[in-house]
């Protein structure tokens, strides 16, 4: 390639790098810059109630029930579906203990990729 | 409790976030080395991005020669769940200086989010939930920037290490938040909508499936809780 394409190509993309972090920053943070001049009313309040629970959520079931991300694997060979169904029993058994909960699922994770599966 | 124990326990809780975000940076390293970005240009992009799946994005655009509105445009609404993230997080962080909150905004990602909500549901009043905030923050900042190194520079030899399914410990550490918070009815009617909503549409481009569940599952959830409060004044009423 030509040496000033060459050079012209690499400042577009850094340009185009530089771009992507100001629209990035900008969406995270300007909620909490100009937080305290909105005031949110109270039925928004509620409705973020539920963001945590239903990103979370939202973020895990496909990763869990298609980890392929080809169709449906309800089936006792897909150790994401083992392993997420043993996170839910420890975390409900344990009374919400975080680490536990992780411990246990990892554990059932692998040993069911590697051990059973093999 | 001091600043630094405060900072040390946030970075420990993300601890399962690092191992989990680990593959996906090595990935993205690899896939720079193999496409059109020099080397330095995806270091750029984790260190002044730092927004993981609109940079796996990028990536793909810049090898399929779209232009930079669009590049920026689907930034945009890939990154956009990050402003629901700070509305959540906001009652927390709103006292806090300018300089704080510029730079708890700019490290702002979908795992520390994930560590703060569980925090502050259990620490609602913590004076020193800044420094904690910190904590998760820099820890996921340092290995995103390590394992995006590490997949730059060797990334083209470890092509198996997506079949290993490390990212099994980001679901382990999200059911680990969630599943505490579903003894609420309109809680567990919310994340089984947003669940069933994001399964069926996780085809969809720009992330749009994880929108249209979230606001689906908002929703849902809002309903159960107005229509319980409606109820239970009518029961009031009648006695």
């Amino acid at each position: 390639m030509d040496d000033a394409i060459l050079t012209n190509t690499i400042m577009m993309n850094t340009f185009m790098i530089l771009g992507m972090s100001a629209v990035t920053v900008f969406v995270k943070a300007a909620l909490f810059i100009l937080g305290d001049r909105i005031v949110f009313p109270p039925l928004l309040k509620q409705a973020l109630g539920f963001v945590p629970v239903t990103v979370l959520t939202a973020i895990i079931v496909p990763m869990i029930l298609s980890p392929h991300g080809e169709g449906l694997e309800l089936t006792w060979r897909n150790p994401q579906l083992v392993g997420a169904a043993v996170a839910v029993l420890a975390c409900v058994a344990t009374g919400g203990r975080q680490l536990l909960t992780i411990v246990a699922a990892l554990a059932t994770f692998f040993v069911w990729q590697l051990g059973v599966l093999g | 409790m001091t600043r630094l124990s405060s900072f040390a326990s946030g970075a420990r809780d993300t601890v399962p976030m690092l191992v989990g975000a680990a593959p996906f940076g090595v990935i993205f390293g690899t896939l720079v080395a193999a496409g059109p970005l020099a080397l330095w240009q995806g270091q750029l992009m984790s260190l002044s991005v730092y927004a993981g799946s609109s940079q796996f994005i990028a990536v793909g655009l810049v090898a399929g020669h779209a232009g930079l509105l669009v590049i920026w445009l689907t930034t945009l609404i890939v990154n956009l769940r990050h402003a629901l993230y700070a509305a959540t997080l906001l009652p927390h962080v709103a006292h806090l200086p300018a300089r704080w909150r510029w730079t708890l905004g700019f490290f702002l990602t979908d795992e520390t989010f994930a560590v703060m909500a569980g925090y502050y549901q259990r620490h609602p009043r913590a004076p020193l939930g800044h420094w904690y905030f910190l904590g998760s923050c820099l820890s996921m900042y340092g290995n995103w920037q390590l394992w995006t190194l590490v997949g730059l520079l060797f990334g083209a030899a470890f092509p198996q290490l997506q079949s290993l399914g490390l990212d099994f410990a980001m679901v382990a550490t999200f059911i680990a938040i969630v599943v505490p918070q579903l003894a609420s009815l309109p809680h567990f009617a919310a994340a089984l909508a947003a669940g069933t909503i994001a399964y069926l549409g996780q085809g969809l481009p720009y992330k749009l499936g994880l929108m249209a569940a979230v606001t689906v599952g908002v929703m849902v959830g809002l309903s159960l809780l107005r229509w319980r409060a409606g109820s239970r004044e009518r029961v009031e009423e009648a006695a």
